[in-house]
Parts: structure tokens; C-alpha cells; sequence
């Protein structure tokens, strides 16, 4: 059984505007495991990015304020931290990439700059400042001729750095700063930026889109994050280049062993890239499941609302089907299940109380009524 | 709606009958109402709007407010402190300086009104055949603000009115040249992004005259940015039409003028302080109260923050 | 423009522009990159035909609106014959074809000649802008200083905490600065902190000028560039210093409330806008403490449209000179062409225009060469 890292319970997530409270999330469960890809799926609106928000905490807070439930990770509940602990959390243990490269990368400071900064805020670098060391001597040998009595001298410094990799001294300044940029160009390459020791200069408008979406992925993954938070990574770039992140993002999550969650509306993303998949409406998780299983059997109306909708490629359909009626205002939502106004099967208690989130089958957990809890 | 309804009503019939002017309009007045409503909301605004309503009223109604009239001193009474028989004290002639500051409240409102009005009506005239026209005409026009918007407008207007001669037509004139190039920019970019977007829609329409674009296009889209702009600048032009005066410009001595006034107090500024310190308290509410509802105004107008 | 530099008080103003234009050439050394090299020649060269048309302008006032003779005639001049007359409209060609006579006005111009100054004991203006521009740019930059010191924390804190007290009560202040009178603000400085305090026999603020006839006497001041704070550091000479510092207060900060005002607004405003960008969002899922998120990622960015708007409200900041420099009686260009305005001398108050016009050109200059170094995608196009 694999262990959860990041255990959600009854999460409640409201904003509080002019026009009345929304009622963004409404009690969310989710358990993410070690080493898996989880998506969240839904339509806009339906409170996937506020999750994301909500488990950093960076829920804009006028308006927002998450009111209630808890966020386990690593056996502490995240809600109950202080700000500065979870600025320490922020960053180096979960990180998040977003949605769109042109507007989240800040235009008038270099990549470098915005990739070392997350480095040298969450690192101890003193370590890396030897290694650096290490490596510039190093090239310095290789380039000196071999009879010279300075390698030796040089060949001798090495071997002092080299043993004092275990407790390394305190670094100054100018050589934190240079082992940052040593890492920074380390994680560039990690993100399959072509010619780093050049981007690192660079200013974000002289990349392409492509490029800058690697280069948050690269701020993300800099510190080995245990949970990494994709919200839409690829929404805005081409199919060609979101291909080629989605394929970047399972590599990196293999070397470094963390965790992702994918926030996206496309199933097609869900389908190639994730294990298990959630399924969100209006505030509410509606059914989990792996997505395997999901694909074949979906469980909650919904689910197979949003399924049936996707044309299929060997299917010869005249007219796309949709799901009936609108996503419902989040001020005043329906009572109960918030999905039964447009449900095709419809009963009475649907509109009493919210159906709990109950596992049917192994791995497969639905809130709905039509799904009395399966006896083990 | 309304169209599809009179088709259904006149089957067969070829013509459509117009919705009514109001009917065509319920969008933007249904606006214009959300925009008073959020103005309401703002206490600053509410303030402002009152202070403006202070201002306008006191001009209008000053023939009966004023105890005294412009004109009047009581020569055996200079530079009296304030009383309950001069509110706010005599000057160093015996003019009343309370009523005084009301009668400039007059002259000051005035001048602003024709300043801004005819700033908006020449600089708009000018920026629409300039974005019509495009091209060298354009960037002629463009030139020759520039070279107005190069000077301070207090500077500028110091030495068209030292041009023409010191009085308070010059000073008005010299204010209108400080002002309409502001206006011209303002509706020449209307203009200009007008053009872009009928573009397509001349193509398919029969070739719309330009006076009915400017009629049915660009007025209606300018009208709050002008509004939010004639605001500011009649705050703008109180306070340097004030300055003006102070240094020596427009209102000729004996005058109720507030700059002319300040400038009277100067010399006894330490002995009667009053005389220089209420004609400006007035300067800065009535040009608080615009700024106030400029400010409002152009929040309130700002899309984002619009719900 | 140029003119030969004949008085003795300064050579800040006499190479004022070559000065800038220095600085400027400097500045393009600097940049590596042709872009940028290429966005300041432009901006150079559209700053020619904005001077041309200024001299247009200034020219149709004098010569065209106003009796040209009148620039020409000093004040010993009371009554002048017909044959006077007559000559000085042949030796300035006053009864050409226009154009003729802006061919002459501008080769007067550019040789150095703007007429006499009649308010300024018939000295040419040219000397008269050497003789007291100096003194107007010390009050501007000290005022400048002071609000942009002030100005842009106070901006921030306001923008940063929104709507609670004190961002109401730094927008108040602002909006009251920017509705105030300056020199009704002056007036009320000199009223309170030199009369008020002086009968009160309390040390009190000077009432005007530039600094303290017997001080001056007592100290002599070797001028080196025209500003006396600056000259009386680099000589040694702090007796001079101090007071020329003392007689900046009162004035500076009349004129630098309303420059700060107008600040504050424009900072919070462009903070308020920054803040709400998503880059700011990602930052903070970085870790970063709210204090390295606005001040080095926030504020960069919210500078870009303040230092725009920094550059067109300095035009406010020498019109709020002229008003300020008279009522302390600051020995500056301001108060001059006030002088000027009562003589009705066409002469000063046209040289008067030119050399604000050039200064409000060359500061904006200046304005959008910071611009164009704060923001990467202007620098590197």
C-alpha cells in the first residue's frame, strides 16, 4: 500500500464579495501518494486551481479564506502552520507550474535570477560552493600542461576540497552566488533547455513560450520538491510543445521522485499522463478513481456526462452530445448534490444532503447516491 | 429582441421597424446607473461631490449670499480680523473679504467652464480631422501638441498671456491654449481606434460617412474618459488661473479674484493673515471636491474593477 | 543654444546641455547593445523638430502677437524717437517677411543672442538664465529628492495595505497636495515657521533667499558649479552649506508636497496593479517572504509607469518653482521672469520659455532613457 503524502480532508474554501459568498470548495478529500501522477479534472469554474491555491495557501486573501478542513502533509496539517513555515514549505517541498509562461514569469529580472533566487532561498549551499570549487580546478587541469609544477599544487588543492565536502565551511557571498549559478545552469539542462549557460542571462521575452514553461518547470523541480503542482501546464502552448512538456514532466518525476498533481479540463492529458484521476463539480469531488478504470466504467453521472461528450475517433456521431443545463452559481449553489439539477437519474434524496464520497470498488470512490458502499 | 419580434409581427414585410432611441440605449443607461451606484458607494466621492455642489452653488446663488457686494469697501475699516460683521475679515481696502471669496467663486467657475468647454470643443474638432485624415495631417497635428505639451501649462499660459496683454480675456485665451491639446490627443485616439474597428464593418456597409461615425461611434465611446479628463482639468485650471493672478496676470486690481486676492494678503501676510488665508482654503476645496470626483470617477470607469 | 560663457558664477548652466549631452553620449557607451543605442538616437532626434516648433512658438509671441520692438529696448530706454525706432527695426529686421525674420531669430538663438533683460539691468538673458538658473535647479533637485525619498515608501506602504488607515490617510494627503495652491502653501510655511516662531523668539526658519548676507560676507564661496549646498561640501565651506540648506527647507518642501503627492498616487496605483499580476503569484509559491516579493519583484515593475509619470510632472515642478521662488524670494529663474512679467519684458520671458522648454525636454529624456534601462524588453528589444 503506498503511502499518502499529501492527505486532504473536508477542505472548505470560500470568497467573500460583493455579490455574496462563494462557495468555492465544500469539503474536498483527496489523498495523493508517493511517486504518482494524480489529475484533477473538471470544468472551469469548478474549483481546481482554488485546490491548488488552497494547499500552498495562496488563496487571495481578500476575498478568500479557506474556512475549514485539513491538509496533512508529511504527517502536519498544513492550515495549522505559520506563514513562515509554509514559506519554507513553498518552493523546496511543494511547488507549482502554471498555467500560462507569458504573464507568470516576471519580465525585467534574467532566468537566472529567478531560478537561483528559489535555490539559494531554500538550499544550503555551502556544499555546492565546494563542489563548484572542485569543478573549476578541476577544469583548470585539464587545460595546464602535465609537467607543469602547478598541477601538482592544483592537484593537491583538490584533494584539500575534496575532504572537506563533509563539513564544508561557511561560503561567502560571491560563492554562494557562483555555486547558485552552477545549480541553475544544472537544472536548466535537467528541463532540456538547449545552450543554458546562455538562457541564464537571458530576460523572458527573448524566450518562446515552450522555453519559459521549461524554465518554471525548471524553478519547480530546483529543489527536489516531494509534490509538484501543475495547474493547466500546457493550456497555453501548442500541441506540439505540450507533447513534449507532459513527456518532460513524467521523465523528471521518475529521476526526482516526487508526486504530481495535474489540473487540467483536457481528458486526453489525463489519460496519457496520469495514474489516478479526480473528478471535480462545483466545488466538489465527485468521483476518483485510477483512470484505467475511469476510462472503462465511470461511475458518476458526471463522469460519464463529460466521457460521453468527447467525440471518439472510431465513433460516427451526427450531433456531440452535451451535458443539459449550465454549471450552477456557486453563491447560492443547489442543495445536497450539487450535480442533481442536471443528473439524468435523478432521486429524491439527491437533493437533501451531499452524497458522501464512498469507495465502490478497489480504488474506485464515487459521491453518489447510486452507490451504496461495497461490503470488503 | 425587439426586431425579431416585429418580424414576426409584419410576416412577409421586408422593412424592420428601429427600436426607439431609449430602447437602443438601455444598455448604456443600464451603465450609467451601475456607475452611480458605485460612485454612491465611495465616502470620499460623496464627499467630493458635495464640496463640487458647494462650489456651483455659492457661484450661482452669490448675489444672495454675499452680504457685500464686489465692489464695496469700507475704507475706514482695512485689514479688520474676522467678525460676525466680516466673517472672514476686511481686506487691506475694507472689502469684505467673505463676500469677496464668494463673488471669486463666480468669476473662477466661469472661467473654468469656458476654459475646459471650449479646450474640448476646439481640441476634439482638432483631433478628429486629424484621425480622420491621417497620415501628414496626423503627424503635423501630433507635432504641433507636442510642442504645446513641451511647456509646464502654468509657464506656457504665463507667456501667451504676456503676449497678448495682462487681462482676464487674455488670461482665459491663454488658458485655452494651455488645455485643447490634451482633448485633441483624447479624441484623435478614439478616432484612430474607431478606424481600426469599422474597417471591416466599412467593407460591408455602404460606406459610412465620417460624421456618422464621429455621431454614432466615437462620441458615445468618449464621453466618460472626456468627463473623467474635464474634471481634472477644471481643478487644473482653477488652480492656475489662481497662480496667474497671483503673479500678476489676468484679473486687474480690485477684482474678487482668489489668486489676486492671495496676492493682496502677501504684503500683510504677517499683520492680517486672513486676507491671504481664506481665498486659498477656498482654492483648495473647490479643487479638492473636483479631484475627489475625477479620481472617483475614473475608478469607478476602470473595467477591471467594475463587477 | 549654445552660448559663449561669459559670466563667472557657473558653468553648470553654460554647459548645462553639453553637460546632459555628455552624460547622455556616456550613457551610450555604456549600453552595449545596438537597440538601445538606436531607441535614444531616436528619441535625440525627435527632440528636433519639438525644439524647432518651441522656437516657432516663442518666436509668433514675440514677434508676431507682441511688438517686437519691445524685446530690443532696454530700461534706460524710456522714450524712444522715431529715428531709434527705426534703427532697431532695420538691425533686427523686424520689417522683413516673417520667414526672414525667423531665419534671423533663430541664428540669434543659436548664436547666443536672446535679447536684453531689461528686468536684469540690461544684462543680455542669456547671462541672466547663467545668473539664476543654478539656484532653481538646486531647489528643484532638493525638492525632487525629498519627494521621491518620501514619496515612493510611502506609495508602497499605501498600495500594500489597502484601504486600511493608512491608506486612507496617505490618499487624503495626497489629494490635498495635488488640490493645494503652492504658493498658498508657501505662504502659510513662511507665516508659520519664520513669523510664528519669531516672535515666539523661538529659532525660527529664514523668510527667503538663498542664503544669509553676512554669512555670505563672512564665509566667501568658491563657486564650482552654481549649487551652494554642493559647493560649500566640496570646499570645505560649511558655514555656507548649512545655511544655503537652511534657506532650501522652507521652499523645497512647499514645492516638493506637491510633486510628492502626485507620486504617491502613481506609485500606488502601479503597485496596486503589479500586485494583482500573476508572476507576483508565482513568486510567493516560491517561498519568498512578502517583503522580497515587493521589493524585488513588485517594485521593479511598478516603477516603469512612475518614472514616466516622475518625468511629466516635473513640468509641475518648475511651474510650482516660478510661484515658490517668489513668494521666499529665491534668487531663481522662476522669480526673474515674474519680474520680467510685471515689466512686460518680452525679452526675459521668451528666454525665459526656451530654456524651461529645453530643461522639460531634457528631463524627459532622462525619463525615458531610466525607463528604457529598468525595463529589459525596451533594452533588449
Amino acid at each position: 500500500m503506498p503511502e499518502a503524502i499529501l492527505k486532504i480532508r473536508g477542505l472548505k474554501t470560500y470568497f467573500y464579495t460583493y455579490a455574496g459568498i462563494v462557495r468555492a470548495l465544500e469539503g474536498i478529500d483527496l489523498d495523493i501518494y508517493k511517486g504518482e501522477t494524480i489529475g484533477l479534472v473538471g470544468e472551469t469554474g469548478c474549483g481546481k486551481s482554488v485546490t491548488s491555491l488552497s494547499i500552498m495557501r495562496l488563496v487571495p486573501d481578500p476575498p478568500g479564506r479557506i474556512v475549514g478542513g485539513e491538509i496533512i502533509f508529511k504527517g502536519e496539517d498544513l492550515l495549522k502552520k505559520s506563514e513562515d513555515e509554509m514559506q519554507s514549505i513553498r518552493g523546496s517541498q511543494i511547488t507549482m507550474v502554471f498555467q500560462d509562461p507569458m504573464t507568470f514569469v516576471n519580465p525585467v529580472l534574467t532566468v537566472g535570477d529567478q531560478v537561483s533566487e528559489v535555490i539559494t532561498l531554500h538550499q544550503d549551499l555551502a556544499r555546492e560552493a565546494v563542489e563548484t570549487k572542485i569543478d573549476e580546478i578541476q577544469d583548470k587541469i585539464v587545460q595546464i600542461d602535465p609537467s607543469s609544477p602547478d598541477r601538482q599544487r592544483l592537484m593537491e588543492r583538490v584533494k584539500e576540497l575534496e575532504a572537506m565536502r563533509e563539513h564544508p565551511p561557511k561560503a561567502s557571498r560571491g560563492e554562494i552566488k557562483k555555486a547558485a549559478l552552477h545549480r541553475t545552469i544544472d537544472v536548466l539542462k535537467l528541463v532540456q533547455l538547449p545552450d543554458p549557460e546562455k538562457v541564464v542571462k537571458q530576460y523572458p521575452h527573448e524566450l518562446s513560450g515552450g522555453m519559459r514553461q521549461r524554465v518554471i518547470i525548471a524553478m519547480a523541480l530546483s529543489c527536489n520538491p516531494d509534490l509538484l503542482i501543475a495547474d493547466e501546464p500546457t493550456t497555453s502552448l501548442d500541441v506540439t510543445i505540450q507533447a513534449q512538456i507532459l513527456a518532460l514532466l513524467s521523465e523528471l518525476k521518475k529521476k526526482i521522485g516526487a508526486s504530481i498533481l495535474i489540473i487540467t479540463h483536457d481528458m486526453g492529458i489525463v489519460a496519457e499522463t496520469c495514474d489516478r484521476v479526480g473528478v471535480m463539480y462545483a466545488g466538489n469531488i465527485v468521483e476518483i478513481s485510477e483512470t484505467k478504470a475511469l476510462f472503462k466504467k465511470p461511475l458518476h453521472p458526471y463522469t460519464q456526462g463529460l466521457l460521453r461528450a468527447i467525440p471518439k475517433l472510431h465513433e460516427d456521431i451526427k450531433n456531440l452530445e452535451i451535458i443539459p443545463g449550465s454549471v450552477p452559481n456557486l453563491i447560492h449553489p443547489p442543495s445536497g448534490c450539487r450535480f442533481h439539477p442536471r443528473c439524468p437519474f435523478r432521486m429524491d434524496i439527491c437533493d437533501k444532503e451531499f452524497p458522501p464520497l464512498l469507495e465502490v470498488d478497489p480504488g474506485h470512490s464515487v459521491a453518489c447516491y447510486l452507490y451504496p458502499e461495497k461490503k470488503r | 429582441m425587439t426586431c425579431m419580434q416585429d418580424l414576426s409581427k409584419s410576416k412577409g414585410a421586408t422593412t424592420l421597424e428601429r427600436p426607439s432611441w431609449w430602447e437602443e440605449r438601455a444598455p448604456q443607461i443600464r451603465e450609467l446607473k451601475f456607475t452611480l451606484y458605485l460612485l454612491r458607494q465611495s465616502p470620499l466621492v460623496v464627499v467630493g461631490f458635495a464640496l463640487i455642489g458647494l462650489f456651483i452653488g455659492v457661484a450661482i446663488f452669490a448675489p444672495w449670499i454675499a452680504p457685500y457686494g464686489p465692489e464695496q469697501r469700507f475704507w475706514q475699516l482695512p485689514q479688520q480680523p474676522p467678525s460676525w460683521q466680516f466673517l472672514f475679515g476686511t481686506d487691506t481696502t475694507g472689502g469684505d473679504i467673505f463676500s469677496r471669496v464668494i463673488w471669486g467663486a463666480r468669476l473662477d467657475l466661469v472661467i473654468a467652464l469656458t476654459v475646459v468647454a471650449s479646450a474640448i470643443v476646439i481640441g476634439s474638432v482638432l483631433g478628429a480631422v486629424s484621425g480622420f485624415l491621417g497620415r501628414a495631417y496626423d503627424e503635423i497635428l501630433m507635432r504641433i501638441t507636442d510642442v504645446f505639451l513641451a511647456f509646464p501649462a502654468l509657464i506656457l499660459a504665463m507667456a501667451v498671456a504676456a503676449a497678448l496683454g495682462r487681462n482676464l480675456t487674455n488670461l482665459t485665451i491663454a488658458l485655452i491654449v494651455v488645455w485643447w491639446p490634451t482633448y485633441a490627443r483624447l479624441i484623435r485616439g478614439q478616432v484612430l481606434a474607431e478606424k481600426e474597428r469599422l474597417y471591416v464593418d466599412a467593407a460591408r456597409a455602404v460606406g459610412a460617412s465620417p460624421r456618422r461615425i464621429i455621431f454614432r461611434h466615437v462620441l458615445p465611446n468618449s464621453i466618460f474618459p472626456i468627463i473623467v479628463q474635464a474634471t481634472l482639468d477644471l481643478g487644473g485650471v482653477i488652480l492656475t488661473a489662481a497662480g496667474l493672478s497671483f503673479i500678476g496676470f489676468g484679473a486687474g486690481a480690485g477684482v474678487a479674484e482668489w489668486g489676486l486676492m492671495i496676492a493682496d494678503g502677501r504684503s500683510y501676510l504677517f499683520q492680517s493673515p486672513w486676507i491671504a488665508t481664506f481665498p486659498g482654503l477656498a482654492i483648495l476645496f473647490s479643487s479638492l471636491g473636483l479631484n475627489l470626483v475625477g479620481d472617483g470617477l475614473r475608478d469607478v470607469l476602470d473595467p477591471r474593477l467594475r463587477r | 543654444m549654445r552660448a559663449k560663457a561669459h559670466s563667472s558664477s557657473s558653468f553648470f548652466c553654460s554647459d548645462c546641455s553639453a553637460t546632459l549631452l555628455a552624460q547622455s553620449v556616456f550613457l551610450l557607451r555604456l549600453v552595449s547593445s545596438v537597440k538601445l543605442r538606436h531607441y535614444v538616437i531616436r528619441r535625440l532626434l525627435l527632440m528636433i523638430p519639438v525644439l524647432i516648433g518651441v522656437s516657432m512658438m516663442t518666436f509668433t509671441l514675440s514677434h508676431v502677437i507682441g511688438d517686437p520692438v519691445a524685446a530690443y529696448i532696454s530700461s534706460q530706454d524710456v522714450k524712444l524717437s522715431e529715428q531709434q525706432i527705426q534703427r532697431i527695426v532695420e538691425a533686427h529686421h523686424l520689417d522683413d517677411p516673417l520667414y526672414v525674420q525667423y531665419f534671423y531669430y533663430i541664428s540669434d538663438l543659436l548664436r547666443g543672442d536672446w535679447g536684453i533683460s531689461r528686468t536684469d539691468s540690461d544684462r543680455p538673458v542669456i547671462e541672466s538664465i547663467q545668473r539664476y538658473f543654478p539656484a532653481t535647479a538646486e531647489l528643484t533637485m532638493v525638492s525632487m529628492v525629498f519627494a521621491l525619498a518620501l514619496g515612493i515608501p510611502i506609495g508602497i506602504i499605501s498600495a500594500v495595505r489597502k484601504d486600511r488607515p493608512e491608506d486612507h490617510a496617505t490618499r487624503v494627503f495626497s489629494l490635498v497636495g495635488v488640490s493645494m495652491p503652492v504658493f498658498w502653501l508657501a505662504l502659510l510655511l513662511q507665516y508659520a515657521f519664520y513669523y510664528q516662531l519669531k516672535i515666539h523668539n523661538l529659532p525660527n526658519l529664514p523668510s527667503g533667499g538663498r542664503v544669509d548676507q553676512f554669512v555670505w560676507i563672512d564665509n566667501p564661496l568658491h563657486v564650482v558649479t552654481g549649487l551652494y549646498t554642493v559647493d560649500g561640501l566640496i570646499t570645505g565651506n560649511f558655514a555656507i552649506f548649512f545655511d544655503a540648506l537652511v534657506h532650501l527647507i522652507l521652499p523645497g518642501f512647499a514645492l516638493s508636497y506637491v510633486f510628492m503627492a502626485v507620486f504617491v498616487r502613481m506609485m500606488r496605483s502601479s503597485m496596486l496593479e503589479v500586485m494583482r499580476q500573476d508572476y507576483i503569484t508565482l513568486a510567493r509559491s516560491k517561498g519568498l517572504s512578502e517583503r522580497v516579493v515587493i521589493y524585488r519583484h513588485a517594485l521593479r515593475n511598478a516603477m516603469i509607469p512612475t518614472v514616466t509619470v516622475a518625468g511629466l510632472a516635473f513640468g509641475g515642478l518648475l511651474a510650482g518653482a516660478v510661484l515658490t521662488e517668489t513668494v521666499f524670494s529665491f534668487p531663481g529663474i522662476g522669480r526673474w521672469s515674474v519680474s520680467a512679467i510685471v515689466r512686460d519684458d518680452i525679452a526675459s520671458i521668451m528666454g525665459f520659455m526656451l530654456i524651461i522648454a529645453v530643461v522639460y525636454m531634457l528631463a524627459n529624456l532622462i525619463v525615458d532613457l531610466l525607463y528604457a534601462w529598468i525595463d529589459p524588453r525596451i533594452r533588449l528589444g
